[in-house]
C-alpha cells in the first residue's frame, strides 16, 4: 500500500527519440531506461525540470499528480502528506530553499511614485543615474579644515567602508550548502559588478582567495575556518547570529557531505558532522556580542567593517538597536522568506517575520534613537526582483542581499530539495559529477546579466521618480504607498495608503 | 479657515533677489516691479518678500512677524512669548486696510530679547530662539511665525506678489537685500503661512521647484529634532541650512555642496584631498541632497546665495551692476529694474553664486 501519493507525474510521449539524456540528467533517480524506453518512478520526481531542459523533442513533461482530495480548508494536502511522512519516519521534516507558504507578500502591496508635470522625470539614458553606495559606520556629522587659500580638507577620520556600485549584494551561502562553483560564480560576478559576496559560515575555499576585496567572510557559531588569515582575506567580517529561514537554531552538515575539500575549508576532519550550535557559545547577551565585535575589529586592525546578521523576529527593532550600539558597522536583517540549504520545515515555515515589516521597524527605531548613521542596514530574505530592491531602499535599507534570486539566475528551479545534496543543477550539491554541470563562466555571465538588468530597471524607476541618485530614495517612504493594507500595517511600514 | 497642508505642497514659482553689497538701501517697490514682470509664473495664490535692513532702530532685537487666526490664539502666544523672552515692542504690521486679500489673518510684529537666564545650558541663544519658534508653530493652532531674525522681516500672503507688496505697504520700507516669491500652487490650501519666503532666524529662502527627495530630507531632519509641519520644500531647505550651517558648523561652501553635490564620476577625477572630502560628504550627507528641480535664493543678513539643482532643471539668471547683484528666474525681471547690467550670466547646475555684504570698516 502507498499512503502518500506522488507529488508529480512524469509523462513521456511518443515523440521520444530514446536519446536517454533525461535519464542521465536526473540526479534524483526518477528515470530509468528499461525495455527500450524511458520509465519514470513518479515518486522520486521533484520537478527540478532538468530532464525537460535537455529533452530535444519536448517529449518529457512533469505535471502535478492529478489527485483530488475532498476540499478542506483546514486540512490542506501539504498537512496530510506531512503527517503521513512523519507517521512513517518518526522524524522532523527537513526541507531546503525558502518558506513557500501563502503569507502576505508586502512588497506586492506597496507601489512606487512617479513624477507628472510639477516636477520632471529624468531620462536615465541622457542623465547620470547614480547607484553607488557605501556600506559601513558613518559619523553623524563632518568636520573640515580650511587653509588660507580656501582649500578644504576633511579632518573627520572615517571608519572603513565598502564601496558598492549597485545596492545589491550576494547573501551568505556556505561552501557545503552550495557547491564551489556557485561560490566562484558569486565571487567573479561580484568583482565584475563592483559588489560583494558572502562566504556563509563554511570558511573560505582557497580558490576564492583572489577575490578577497569582494568577499565578506562569516564568523558563525561553528567558527568554521576562522583564523587570522581568514579574517584578513576579505572586505568585511560578518558575525552570523541568525538566519531568516531558521531563526534560533543551528546547522548540521552531515558527515557524508564533509568531503576532503570541505574539511579543509571548514578546518574539521573529513567525514565528521559539521555542527553549528544554535547560539554562539560565547554570546549569551549583548555585552558578549560587543566583545566579539571588538575582538574582530582588533584582529582586523580596525581596517574592516564588522557586520552582524540577525533573523527578523518579533522584537527585531530593539535587538537591532542593541546590535548597533554594540558596535556593528553593518546590520543584516534576514526575513522569514530567506533561503536555506537545509532546515526543519516547521521552523522555516512558522518562525520569524516578513522582512518588509522588520526593515521598516528597524530603520524607524534607529532613526528615533538618532543612531541610524552608526550602521548600514542590509535587508534580505525574499528579495525577488528590482522592484523589491527599490521598495526596500525606500523603506530605509542601504542595500539588499539576494541569495535565492542569484541561484535562480544560475539555473535553480526551486524544487526545494537542497537538503538532499542531489541538486540536478549543480548548485546545492557536492557530487563532482553534478557540480561540474554548473559551468562557472556561463553562471557568471547569467548572474551579471541579471544584476545589470536590475540596475537598468532601478535607474529607470529613479528617473521616473525624478531623482538621479539612490540616496535620494533611501528611506524616502513618501514615495511609497500601500494598497490593500489596513491601518496597522500602514503604520508599521510607515507609509500612506494609495490615494492619499 | 487657515488650514495647514495635509499632503505635500506642490507648486511652480518665480523668484527674485536683489542685494547691494555695500549695504545701500533701496525701497520695496524696486523688487516689486521686478517680480511683477513674472506675473505669469504665479497664479495669485501666494506672494511674499524678505527684506533685510528694514528695522535699523531695533537691529539688536529678534523681530518676529507672526500671523494669528484670531485674537484668542494671539493672546495665548503673547503670554507664551512673555514667559520666554523679553518683549521690547509689539505692534500691528501696517497694511492697506482697504485692500481685501483672501483669508487675511491678524498680522503682528514683536521685537524681542532673550534673557540669558532662560537659555538652558548647552544651548546657544539661537538654539533657544529656534525652539521658541518651533513651539509656537506646533503648539498654537492658528498661529504661525513668518520670520524671526534681527533687522529683517518676511511679508507674505495670498495674492499676486505685487498685490501682497501693496497690501504690506512695502514701498515704505528701505532694505539693502530683498528677495521675492510668486507662487503657482497646484493644490490650494489658502493659508497665509504656506506662502513663501520661509524663514528661520535671519535665514530666508525663496524657492522654485519641487524636491523629489522631500521624503528623506524630512526624515533626516526629524532625526535632529526638526519638525516639518508645513509640507513644503522651502521649509525643508531652511531647516537643512540651519542644521548644516549652524548646528553642524560646516563651512558655507561645503554646506551648499551637500545640497547639490558633484556626481561620483566628477568626484573620482578630483585630487586626493578634494576627493576624500567630497566622498565623505556624499556618504554622510546623502540624505541632505536636494534631488529634483529647484532654483533657490538663500538670504541672510550678510549674504545672498543663488543656486540650482545639479542638472539645472529650473532656471536662474544672475546679473551685476556695480555693487548690486540681481538673481532671478527670468532675465526680464532683472532688465525691468536694471536696464544695462555690467554682466549677466547663468550659473552652472549645482554651483552657488554669492553676493556678500562688505564688512563695514
Ligand atoms: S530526453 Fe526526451 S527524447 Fe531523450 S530519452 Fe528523455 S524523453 Fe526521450
Ligand atoms: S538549489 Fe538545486 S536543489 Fe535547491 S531548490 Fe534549487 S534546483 Fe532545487
Amino acid at each position: 500500500m502507498r499512503m502518500i501519493p506522488p507529488e508529480f507525474i512524469v509523462k513521456i510521449d511518443d515523440t521520444c527519440i530514446k536519446c536517454k539524456r533525461c535519464v542521465n540528467e536526473c540526479s534524483f533517480g526518477a528515470l530509468k531506461f528499461e525495455n527500450d524506453r524511458v520509465v519514470a518512478d513518479h515518486e522520486k520526481c521533484v520537478a527540478c525540470h532538468r530532464c525537460t531542459a535537455f529533452c530535444p523533442t519536448y517529449a518529457i513533461k512533469v505535471e502535478k499528480f492529478p489527485m483530488s482530495f475532498k476540499d478542506n480548508a483546514l486540512w490542506g494536502q501539504d498537512i496530510l502528506k506531512g503527517l503521513w511522512k512523519q507517521a512513517e519516519s518518526g522524524a522532523k521534516i527537513l526541507t531546503g530553499a525558502g518558506n513557500d507558504k501563502p503569507y502576505p507578500i508586502f512588497w506586492d502591496r506597496m507601489v512606487l511614485d512617479a513624477c507628472q508635470v510639477t516636477n520632471p522625470s529624468i531620462d536615465p539614458l541622457r542623465e547620470p543615474m547614480e547607484l553607488r553606495t557605501y556600506i559601513g559606520k558613518k559619523p553623524d556629522k563632518l568636520e573640515f579644515w580650511q587653509d588660507k587659500k580656501g582649500d578644504i580638507k576633511l579632518t573627520t577620520v572615517m571608519e572603513p567602508q565598502i564601496k558598492l556600485e549597485t545596492p545589491i549584494i550576494f547573501a551568505g551561502m556556505s561552501y557545503g550548502a552550495v557547491s564551489l562553483n556557485v561560490q566562484l560564480i558569486l565571487a567573479k560576478a561580484a568583482r565584475e559588478l563592483g559588489t560583494i559576496m558572502n562566504t556563509g559560515e563554511g570558511g573560505l575555499p582557497q580558490e576564492l582567495a583572489d577575490y578577497k576585496d569582494n568577499i565578506v567572510v562569516q564568523c558563525a557559531s561553528g567558527r568554521f575556518g576562522v583564523d587570522l588569515s581568514y579574517l584578513n582575506s576579505c572586505a568585511a567580517v560578518e558575525i552570523k547570529i541568525g538566519q531568516g529561514a531558521k531563526p534560533g537554531i543551528g546547522g548540521h552538515l552531515p558527515g557524508e557531505k564533509v568531503t576532503e575539500e570541505i574539511s579543509r575549508t571548514r578546518r574539521i576532519p573529513s567525514g565528521t558532522d559539521a555542527i553549528s550550535p544554535a547560539p554562539h557559545h560565547d554570546i549569551y547577551s549583548i555585552e558578549d556580542l560587543r566583545q566579539l565585535i571588538y575582538a574582530l575589529k582588533e584582529a582586523t586592525r580596525y581596517k574592516k567593517p564588522i557586520g552582524v546578521k540577525i533573523a527578523a523576529v518579533h522584537n527585531v527593532a530593539a535587538i537591532a538597536s542593541g546590535v548597533v550600539r554594540a558596535g556593528a558597522d553593518i546590520l543584516t536583517i534576514d526575513g522569514f522568506r530567506g533561503g536555506t540549504g537545509a532546515s526543519p520545515q516547521v521552523i522555516r515555515d512558522h518562525v520569524g517575520i516578513p522582512i518588509e515589516l522588520a526593515l521598516a521597524r528597524v530603520d524607524e527605531q534607529l532613526r528615533k534613537e538618532g543612531i541610524r548613521h552608526m550602521a548600514s542596514i542590509i535587508a534580505s530574505g525574499g528579495i525577488r526582483q528590482s522592484a523589491d530592491v527599490l521598495k526596500a531602499i525606500a523603506l530605509g535599507a542601504d542595500a539588499v542581499a539576494i541569495g535565492t534570486a542569484a541561484l535562480i539566475s544560475m539555473g535553480c528551479h526551486l524544487c526545494q530539495k537542497c537538503h538532499t545534496g542531489l541538486c540536478a543543477w549543480g548548485i546545492a550539491t557536492q557530487k563532482p559529477e553534478l557540480v561540474k554541470r554548473l559551468k562557472v563562466e556561463e553562471g557568471v555571465r547569467r548572474l551579471v546579466n541579471m544584476i545589470k538588468a536590475w540596475n537598468l530597471e532601478i535607474k529607470e524607476i529613479l528617473g521616473a521618480l525624478g531623482v538621479n541618485s539612490i540616496e535620494s530614495l533611501r528611506g524616502s517612504r513618501e514615495r511609497l504607498r500601500g494598497v490593500d493594507l489596513d491601518e496597522v500595517y500602514l503604520d508599521v511600514l510607515g507609509i500612506k495608503p494609495a490615494g492619499r | 479657515m487657515f488650514k495647514r497642508h495635509e499632503s505635500k505642497d506642490i507648486s511652480g514659482c518665480a523668484v527674485v533677489g536683489i542685494m547691494n553689497e555695500k549695504g545701500k538701501t533701496m525701497r520695496g517697490d524696486v523688487i516689486t516691479n521686478a517680480i511683477a514682470v513674472m506675473h505669469e509664473r504665479s497664479n495669485g495664490l501666494g506672494g511674499g518678500f524678505a527684506a533685510y535692513g528694514i528695522y535699523p532702530e531695533f537691529k539688536d532685537y529678534y523681530a518676529f512677524h507672526i500671523m494669528f487666526e484670531d485674537e484668542g490664539v494671539k493672546d495665548e502666544v503673547e503670554t507664551f512669548l512673555q514667559d520666554n523672552m523679553v518683549l521690547v515692542k509689539s505692534e500691528a504690521i501696517p497694511v492697506r486696510k482697504k485692500m481685501s486679500l483672501m483669508n487675511t489673518p491678524i498680522l503682528w510684529r514683536y521685537f524681542l530679547e532673550v534673557p540669558k537666564s532662560k537659555i538652558p545650558s548647552g544651548f546657544s541663544e539661537e538654539d533657544f530662539v529656534v525652539s521658541v519658534v518651533m513651539r509656537i508653530n506646533i503648539r498654537f493652532n492658528g498661529a504661525f511665525v513668518f520670520s524671526s531674525g534681527k533687522n529683517m522681516g518676511i511679508f507674505k500672503g495670498l495674492g499676486y506678489p505685487e498685490d501682497v507688496s501693496r497690501f504690506f505697504r512695502l514701498e515704505e520700507y528701505e532694505g539693502y537685500l530683498w528677495t521675492a516669491h510668486g507662487r503657482f500652487p497646484t493644490n490650494t490650501p489658502g493659508w497665509w503661512g504656506g506662502a513663501h519666503p520661509f524663514g528661520l532666524l535671519d535665514w530666508a529662502v525663496v524657492h522654485n521647484g519641487e524636491i523629489s527627495s522631500y521624503g528623506i530630507n524630512k526624515r533626516y531632519l526629524e532625526m535632529f529634532g526638526y519638525e516639518c509641519t508645513l509640507m513644503t520644500d522651502t521649509e525643508v531647505i531652511v531647516y537643512m541650512l540651519d542644521l548644516l550651517l549652524r548646528k553642524h558648523n560646516l563651512p558655507q561652501d561645503i554646506a551648499l555642496t551637500a545640497l547639490a553635490p558633484p556626481f561620483w564620476k566628477e568626484i573620482d577625477e578630483m585630487d586626493k584631498n578634494k576627493k576624500e572630502a567630497m566622498t565623505a560628504l556624499r556618504m554622510v550627507y546623502g540624505s541632505a541632497l536636494l534631488n529634483g528641480p529647484f532654483s533657490i535664493i538663500i538670504s541672510s543678513s550678510n549674504s545672498m546665495i543663488g543656486m540650482t539643482d545639479r542638472i539645472m532643471l529650473r532656471p536662474m539668471v544672475v546679473a551685476r551692476k556695480q555693487d548690486t547683484v540681481y538673481m532671478s528666474s527670468e532675465e526680464s525681471a532683472i532688465r525691468e529694474v536694471c536696464q544695462d547690467p555690467d554682466e549677466v550670466w547663468s550659473p552652472q547646475g549645482g554651483e552657488p553664486v554669492y553676493a556678500r555684504l562688505e564688512e563695514k570698516a
